[in-house]
């Protein structure tokens, strides 16, 4: 097991009290394993995936353990989490754009950063190097500034750097939110490639674009409110999805090939809750059709089938 | 990047162009006649001896010609750094006039300009990642410039020179001593330098360190800040590449801060009667010195596009993203 998240709990302080934007998140990746999280706005997947490298000044981590290949992650403690970052735990930001100092040459950066953590950037280099060819980017680019790159090599760029030291858990927040269609297929493979290479053991993709992550994704899980509300191989969740909101995201979606006329997409009616003073019970009980009395009650994760869970009273047997 | 330069080196021909041509369009615009104004001042009845003095003033301050040759050997006698003569210190040459003043003013506004802007941009950089000093300094600094400079000048004048007595609140040194190069004149030059030094210095020291603070912390919270954090970089170097960042802006500021330097700081020198170019100027103004005042304006004018021009410059050099955005990108 590469990755071992139990009852993770983070909240946002704020002058009105803890927003609790995970509460009780458990999970399990396997090696090898991409998995994709997705949700809507708000639902969390982003503060999971921060939370697992660095929590940034607001958010606190309340309760729960992430183990990674054994070890536990003090994911709480900023500086004891320094020596897994970048060489344990790496991530792509959704911000490949900026990510870079555009005052100091790439190649600079990358030597500085690999000094600072004991590295040397001599050794890595033929690596580096290597690494840059296979996504279609020349030697010279680490002797160019950022603003010389064009916004795709940027993101290939940050590509190679973040999985540069082979980290065990790969985090990529949103990173084809910026691109276009023909870039974001183009960085999607690159990622199941850099997975099939074993550039990185196990990954975790945080998007909202449930179409792409199908295309690269072992696993689906898809959070609702600060909570996983259902877990599947992603056949299983586009195909036959369990849990009431999955089903309405995926119904959400047009289909390729299907002819809607003037058939209407149905859209989710409603807003996901406040996470200030979050309801009690299912937390999709004000938007779900099926709900019912016992939905006050929170339900719990079951297994459907194998690798199938979903956390709902009304699931059909 | 040549090509960059040579288009500002133009720009720059032609402002310094215009602003002689209109520098010399002024005084001439301007109600008053130097000649006549020398002529009361030498109070000379008899009509012989007043116009042959009438002529002799005329020929020197170069008014017998045309206008369009009066332009001319105006702008050959700049060349020569022939500025013309002076009226109310006749007969000494603008020039030299000008000359034995800017010393007072570049001791005074280039220590004061450096040292501000060194110790404000350490203080703001500290401060951005110190909360008890944040909390303690930055008020500080936004009283310092908030504060009408005028009002802080005069008490400081008033706390150290008459209050505590620590320092005279007036002149450039003592009037019993002739400048000299003798300890005595050094001390008593210091002794006189102190506060008017003072006043610039600190309100000049509240806005680096206010402008400086904002721009570090902005970018320690950019985004390859957040990514370098992010793949476990040390604090320090996270620090090391946001101050470097932040600089940038500061290193353009202090080149334009110092174009106003032959300009003078006229309300210090007003303020503490200190024997610089502001006060000249306020002399030849109050005296209808004509030339004196072109000179000094024509001082000013070169100051400010030079060092207008460095500042173009030192950006150039010091920040990647301008120099490539002349050379344009390489993909």
């Amino acid at each position: 097991m590469a990755l071992d998240v139990n009852d993770l709990r983070v909240h946002y302080r704020t002058t009105k009290g803890d927003v609790r934007a995970l509460d009780g998140v458990s999970f399990s990746i396997a090696d090898g394993e991409i998995v994709g999280l997705a949700g809507e706005s708000g639902c969390g997947k982003t503060t999971l995936g921060k939370s697992l490298i660095r929590l940034d000044g607001r958010m606190r981590h309340v309760g729960g353990n992430v183990l990674l290949d054994g070890d536990e992650l003090p994911i709480g403690n900023d500086r004891a989490m320094n020596k897994h970052r970048f060489k344990d735990v790496s991530i792509i930001p959704q911000y490949s754009m900026s990510a870079m100092n555009p005052t100091r040459r790439i190649g600079k950066m990358i030597a500085d950063l690999l000094r600072s953590r004991g590295l040397s950037y001599r050794n890595l280099k033929d690596e580096l190097v290597h690494r840059l060819e296979l996504v279609g980017l020349p030697e010279r680019v680490l002797d160019n500034y950022p603003i010389e790159l064009s916004g795709g090599m940027k993101q290939r760029m940050v590509m190679v750097l973040s999985t540069l030291l082979d980290p065990s858990l790969l985090i990529a927040d949103e990173i084809t939110s910026a691109l276009d269609v023909s870039n974001q297929k183009a960085v999607a493979e690159t990622l199941v490639r850099f997975r099939d290479m074993e550039f990185v053991k196990s990954m975790i993709v945080v998007t909202h674009d449930l179409s792409l992550v199908y295309q690269i994704a072992d696993t689906i899980m898809i959070m609702y409110a600060g909570r996983i509300v259902e877990k599947a191989p992603a056949e299983t969740i586009v195909k036959a999805p369990k849990h009431p909101y999955t089903k309405a995201l995926i119904s959400a979606l047009p289909e390729v090939g299907l002819e809607y006329g003037d058939k209407r997409l149905k859209s989710i009616p409603g807003k996901p809750p406040q996470l200030l003073n979050p309801p009690t019970g299912c937390r999709f009980r004000a938007r779900c059709p099926l709900a019912s009395d016992e939905c006050a009650e929170q339900p719990p994760m079951v297994d459907v089938d194998g690798g199938h869970q979903a956390a709902c009273w009304k699931l059909e047997d | 990047m040549g090509r960059y330069f040579r288009r500002k080196l133009l720009i720059y021909g032609v402002t310094f162009f215009i602003a002689v041509t209109i520098n010399f369009a002024i005084p001439r615009l301007m109600p008053g006649d130097p000649v006549a104004r020398m002529l009361t001042r030498n109070k000379v009845a008899n009509v012989e001896s007043s116009e042959a003095m009438r002529v002799y003033f005329t020929d020197l301050f170069g008014l017998d010609v045309p206008l369009w040759q009066q332009y001319l050997n105006y702008w050959a006698a700049l060349f020569k750094g022939d500025l013309g003569v002076s009226v109310f210190a006749f007969p000494s040459p603008v020039t030299s006039i000008i000359l034995d003043a800017l010393p007072y003013t570049l001791g005074l506004l280039l220590p004061s300009i450096l040292l501000s802007w060194f110790v404000g941009n350490s203080l703001g950089a500290v401060a951005a990642r110190s909360k008890w000093l944040d909390n303690t300094a930055l008020p500080a600094s936004y009283l310092l410039t908030a504060v009408p400079y005028m009002w802080l000048a005069i008490l400081l004048a008033w706390v150290g020179g008459v209050i505590l007595g620590w320092f005279p609140v007036a002149g450039g040194y003592s009037f019993a001593l002739r400048p000299s190069f003798t300890w005595v004149f050094i001390v008593d030059l210091f002794h006189h330098w102190v506060l008017p030094f003072l006043s610039l210095f600190l309100v000049a020291l509240g806005g680096w360190a206010i402008g400086m603070r904002n721009l570090v912390i902005y970018e320690l919270e950019s985004d390859y800040s957040n990514y370098l954090q992010a793949l476990g970089a040390p604090r320090r170097l996270v620090r090391r590449y946001a101050f470097r960042n932040a600089m940038l802006p500061q290193i353009s500021g202090l080149a334009l801060q110092l174009g106003v330097v032959v300009g003078g700081a006229l309300v210090t020198e007003v303020v503490f009667a200190y024997p610089g170019l502001g006060s000249l100027l306020l002399n030849a103004i109050q005296n209808q010195d004509f030339f004196l005042l072109q000179g000094i304006l024509l001082f000013i004018v070169i100051g400010v596009l030079l060092f207008n021009f460095l500042a173009d410059v030192v950006y150039v050099l010091v920040d990647p993203r301008t120099r490539l955005g002349l050379e344009g990108g390489v993909s």
